[in-house]
């Protein structure tokens, strides 16, 4: 088709047909101001209500101001965005919007990252002309997300995360007119609701309605307590993205500078997640390679596939949507877990000090970790085995508030034994990066040949569901990743249509899989900031002199010195887990594309 | 699950999880089956919206969400004969408001309550489309024009 000429601004541009205005008028280098719109272009995810009429813009010929976001470009357009009729009617609206909104912005948890502040500041709002009813609600606190709906502008981004991309169905928009607000059915909490902890509604949500329980606090009280000790494990993603909090790229490798950070802030040892996904590659790789064996030794009561259980937001969607199936995944906790287990037992003894004494925090790309961390299956006489799980977005709070110049620290070592890790954990934070470790170590296991490459790229990728099959010394394996609980659903739904032949699938319940967690910093709708990460990860991967996690020497030594082997009595004791039935509404919902 | 729990009638059950079907369990008929989920209970309580969205399977938050839009359904009980008065403009306009008013008083409710014996419930409504009869009141399925608050009593009267 031909392209379409327009003039915007008097610039002319040249775009293809069924282009948006506000994507017209970025090619020629003009921000229109957007507030309910959102874009991520490389994972396909798209908000365009046209809701909030920020975005609008004078077409000539048009009687009414059009909203950028949804008005597709025509031949011959002459559009103006920033005639004195379009900036009137986006200080109305913004002043209209901030009429209902709380004025606590110097104390709002999202000061500073919020997309709605930065707007009346761009539009230069000094004052309100409009004064009227509040909307008041109760403040809703789950184990991971907190609920402020005073501070929601109906942008219902937060709805298409949850409904369309994510396929939960946890939040809706209910009521009308000025009553209107986004909740769970019922207007109940969150935790009475389908709600997985995924955050992603967090991650959108461009004011302070929706943001994280905040645990630095717990942190700093716990370090200034001299009777524990204070450990700390930081998860694969976070390397990757900490970074941008103090103004870096993204994309920038921050893993030195943060372990710095974290020995200045004062806990006793800095440990990696990444052993502790090394250690899950062990546990979760075996376990895979003897459901494989039974299966094809003609085990009629294996089933295959064997589905990764890393991450916290999917292991609740399973138990909420697909119970019936909760034999499937793998038994092998999350990294996070297995961390816990580890460091309050073997690494406990080995330092002399009681589980009760020993305070684990973990650093996070993740909310829904921070309800995983206080599940009952994950405690011993009620003592959890990871007491605080803070996101990015905290640990960057906690460093700025102890006076730290992170861009100035120099690079530091985490601590040995569980600091020790290789190349396969580093790419769990990534999507399709569990399954490439598991199968770096499953493939040698199994053919007892090494592997001449150990990068495998049809494995890779942003695309929502990939395939890609293996060769394990002539036996075909078959694999599938899904990253987003939609994603995942279609996959789940294949597996009980029994039209699935794959032998393995690694799900994700993020965009991305964890380096576009919902405890990232915050993207602002960029899913270039997503991909960057996710470059970042395998190049860390490729500087390790390790990269297959059975080669870790001090993954070795605990097993020599504790565990014994892999699926040992031991190993099922600490390193493995049970999934329950948490079904609320037996409701299905497909996927809308 | 929802914290109000009301026994439903297993044959109305049946006749909801019929009435879905009538519609192919398509969720785009969502409103349609809402309004005979409510013409069969005489309300939405959310164990029946919890029905309505495992058949069509979808969210039971955007059945809520439906639900709460829509003044036309209730998630309290009707009464068993429903009042809706008409406060569209040309209701209003020839004095749906002191009619209104009257009910109030002689039923002792508020619009969208029910009485205690569960004998009436009273509701607003915006236009019938029988805006010649104004102002009109809906008792059930029953039209009645032209009412003056001088009339109310005889319309409760026929139910009493």
């Amino acid at each position: 088709m031909d392209k379409i000429n327009l003039i915007i601004d008097h610039k002319p541009v040249q775009v293809e047909p069924g282009t948006s205005l506000l994507k017209a008028a970025q090619q020629v280098g003009i921000n229109i101001p957007t507030l309910c719109y959102l874009h991520l272009e490389d994972l396909n995810i798209e908000n365009k209500p046209g809701g909030c009429r920020i975005c609008v813009v004078e077409v000539s010929g048009r009687r009414n101001l059009a909203p950028s976001c949804a008005t597709v470009c025509q031949e011959g357009m002459v559009v103006k965005t920033n005639t004195m009729r379009v900036l009137n009617a986006r200080r109305t609206v913004m002043e209209l919007i901030l009429s209902d909104h709380p004025f606590d912005c110097l104390i709002c948890a999202k000061s500073g990252t919020c997309d709605l502040q930065k707007t009346a500041q761009d539009l230069g709002i000094r004052e309100i002309h409009y004064k009227g009813e509040q909307s008041h609600y109760k403040e809703d606190r789950s184990p991971s997300i907190i609920r402020d709906m005073d501070k929601c502008i109906l942008c219902r981004r937060c709805e298409m995360m949850c409904n369309k991309f994510q396929t939960v169905g946890a939040l809706w928009g209910i009521n009308r007119g000025f009553t209107s607000v986004v909740a769970p059915a019922f207007e109940q909490d969150l935790v009475k609701s389908t709600c997985t902890y995924c955050g992603q509604c967090v991650a959108v949500c461009p004011t302070g309605a929706l943001t994280e329980v905040d645990n630095t606090n717990q942190i700093i009280r716990a370090l200034a307590n001299p009777k524990k000790t204070v450990i700390v494990q930081t998860a694969p993603a976070v390397r990757a993205a900490l970074g941008e909090e103090f103004g870096m790229e993204p994309g920038s490798l921050v893993t030195g500078k943060m372990v710095s950070a974290l020995k200045q802030l004062g806990f006793d040892y800095v440990f990696d997640t990444d052993f502790a996904a090394d250690l899950t590659i062990m546990e979760e790789g075996t376990e895979l390679l003897k459901r494989l064996t039974n299966y094809l030794n003609g085990n009629k009561e294996e089933s295959l596939p064997i589905l990764t259980s890393c991450c916290p937001a999917w292991v609740n969607f399973f138990e909420e949507y697909f119970p019936e199936m909760k034999d499937i995944p793998s038994t092998a906790r999350s990294p996070q877990q297995m961390f816990g287990a580890i460091a309050k037992t073997y690494f406990a003894d080995k330092i002399g000090v009681d589980r009760k004494d020993l305070i684990v925090a973990s650093i996070m790309p993740c909310l829904a970790k921070k309800y995983e961390c206080q599940r009952e299956e994950f405690k011993t006489d009620g003592n959890p085995d990871v007491d605080y799980a803070l996101s990015t977005r905290e640990l960057a709070a906690l460093i700025k508030q102890s006076n730290i110049d992170f861009l100035s620290l120099p690079d530091a070592d985490f601590d040995k034994p569980m600091g020790e890790s290789t190349g396969a954990a580093v790419i769990f934070g990534t999507t399709g990066g569990v399954i490439e470790a598991a199968v770096r170590t499953a493939y040698e296991v199994y053919t007892g040949k090494t592997l001449e490459r150990i990068s495998f790229e049809e494995l890779r990728g942003m695309e929502g569901i990939r395939h890609a099959t293996i060769d394990f010394n002539g036996l075909p394996i078959n694999i599938g990743i899904a990253h987003g609980l939609g994603n995942a659903r279609e996959l789940l739904e294949s597996i009980k249509a029994g039209t699935c032949n794959f032998h393995a699938i690694e799900i994700m319940a993020c965009p991305g899989g964890c380096i576009g967690g919902g405890g990232q910093p915050l993207h602002h709708g960029k899913s270039g900031v997503i991909t960057a990460r996710q470059k970042a990860i395998y190049q860390e991967d490729l500087a390790k002199p390790i990269r297959k996690s059975h080669e870790n020497p001090y993954i070795k030594e605990l097993y020599t010195e504790f565990l014994g082997e892999p699926l040992s009595e031991k190993s099922h004791h600490l390193l493995h887990t049970h999934y329950f039935d948490r079904s609320k509404v037996k409701v299905v919902i497909p996927k809308t594309k | 699950m929802s914290s109000i729990k009301v026994e439903l009638h297993e044959n109305q059950v049946n006749e909801l999880v019929e009435v879905c079907k009538s519609f192919s369990n398509d969720p785009f008929e969502l409103i349609h089956v809402l309004h005979k989920a409510q013409s069969i209970f005489g309300y939405l309580p959310a164990e029946v919206q919890e029905i309505v969205a495992r058949e069509l399977k979808i969210p039971v938050a955007k059945v809520y969400g439906v639900v709460t839009f829509y003044s036309f359904f209730s998630m309290i009980p009707k009464g068993q004969n429903p009042i809706s008065i008409c406060m569209g403009t040309a209701c209003y306009v020839r004095g749906a408001e002191k009619v209104l008013e009257e009910f109030k008083r002689k039923l002792a409710v508020e619009v969208g309550e029910t009485t205690k014996d569960g004998r009436f419930s009273l509701n607003c409504l915006r236009c019938v489309g029988a805006c010649g009869l104004a102002p009109v009141v809906m008792v059930g399925d029953k039209t009645y024009g032209r009412v003056s608050p001088d009339g109310v009593q005889e319309i409760l009267a026929e139910y009493m």
